[in-house]
């Protein structure tokens, strides 16, 4: 065990939360910019998926480091798996609906993965009738 | 601390009134779902500096539920997005709503003035069994 003064671990604790709130709210603000300015629904997504998430994590950092307590730690942790697990499924679900319902123009695309069995309805595969 | 939280609120509150300029002229449904994405991860940022704030953990709760139901929120939307026609997806002034609205009540005026009695709201005839 150190025995430093508790005063000075508080202080560094509560300097590096502040830290993290500005930084996070920064990425909070760039991903707020970002929804508004780029230009298509894909470049949004983008903007959607990573500032806003590592943003939402520097903040619970932040609050983590000020409230100091293990049970709220848990539950911060808990928010940041669920926004790490959610974030890139919701943003692939409305990429790919945006390309299934044609708002995303096939130019932009460098490399068009959904072009060639989205195009086109998928079928079954035949099934062979069993004999009797 | 008092001085970044200050500063932290105001920027999340420019990025919530970014997502929602984007909302209100998103020109799709998916447009409005991401910005509303957003605007809840904002949200979910505020309490979160406010928590930091007053060291309050009683609204770390409401972070997790958030944050689930953003996701649920977008999710729908996207699984049921379809196709809008061309315009469908903006928003109208109040100018055309104005004239939309004169232009229907016109032919509803015009559909009440060709009834006639004998076809319509004329009282029972003979005998009522």
């Amino acid at each position: 065990m150190t025995q430093a003064d508790p005063g000075v671990w508080t202080t560094l604790a509560d300097v590096v939360a502040a830290a993290c709130l500005l930084l996070g709210a920064y990425f909070s603000l760039s991903a707020g910019v970002g929804v508004l300015r780029f230009g298509n629904l894909l470049a949004r997504t983008h903007a959607v998926a990573k500032p806003q998430v590592l943003g939402l994590i520097l903040l619970l950092i932040g609050v983590a480091l000020r409230v100091r307590s293990w049970p709220t730690v848990t539950m911060l942790a808990l928010v940041v798996a669920f926004q790490l697990l959610t974030s890139p499924v919701s943003a692939h679900m409305v990429g790919r609906a945006g390309v299934r319902t044609g708002k995303v123009d096939p130019a932009d695309l460098e490399v068009d993965e959904l072009g060639g069995d989205e195009a086109e309805p998928r079928r079954l595969p035949e099934e062979p009738t069993a004999p009797r | 601390m008092i001085v970044a939280v200050f500063v932290a609120t105001g920027l999340l509150a420019v990025a919530a009134l970014l997502a929602v300029v984007r909302i209100e002229r998103g020109p799709s449904m998916l447009d409005r779902s991401i910005a509303f994405d957003v605007l809840t991860s904002v949200l979910v940022g505020a309490i979160a500096v406010e928590a930091a704030w007053s060291r309050r953990t009683e609204t770390i709760p409401i972070l997790v539920v958030l944050s689930l139901v953003g996701f649920v929120g977008s999710v729908a939307i996207a699984r049921f997005a379809s196709v809008e026609p061309e315009g469908e997806g903006v928003v109208r002034s109040s100018d055309e709503i104005a004239a939309g609205e004169a232009g229907r009540m016109e032919a509803l005026d015009a559909a009440e003035a060709s009834h006639d009695a004998e076809h319509h709201g004329g009282g029972a005839e003979g005998e009522v069994r």
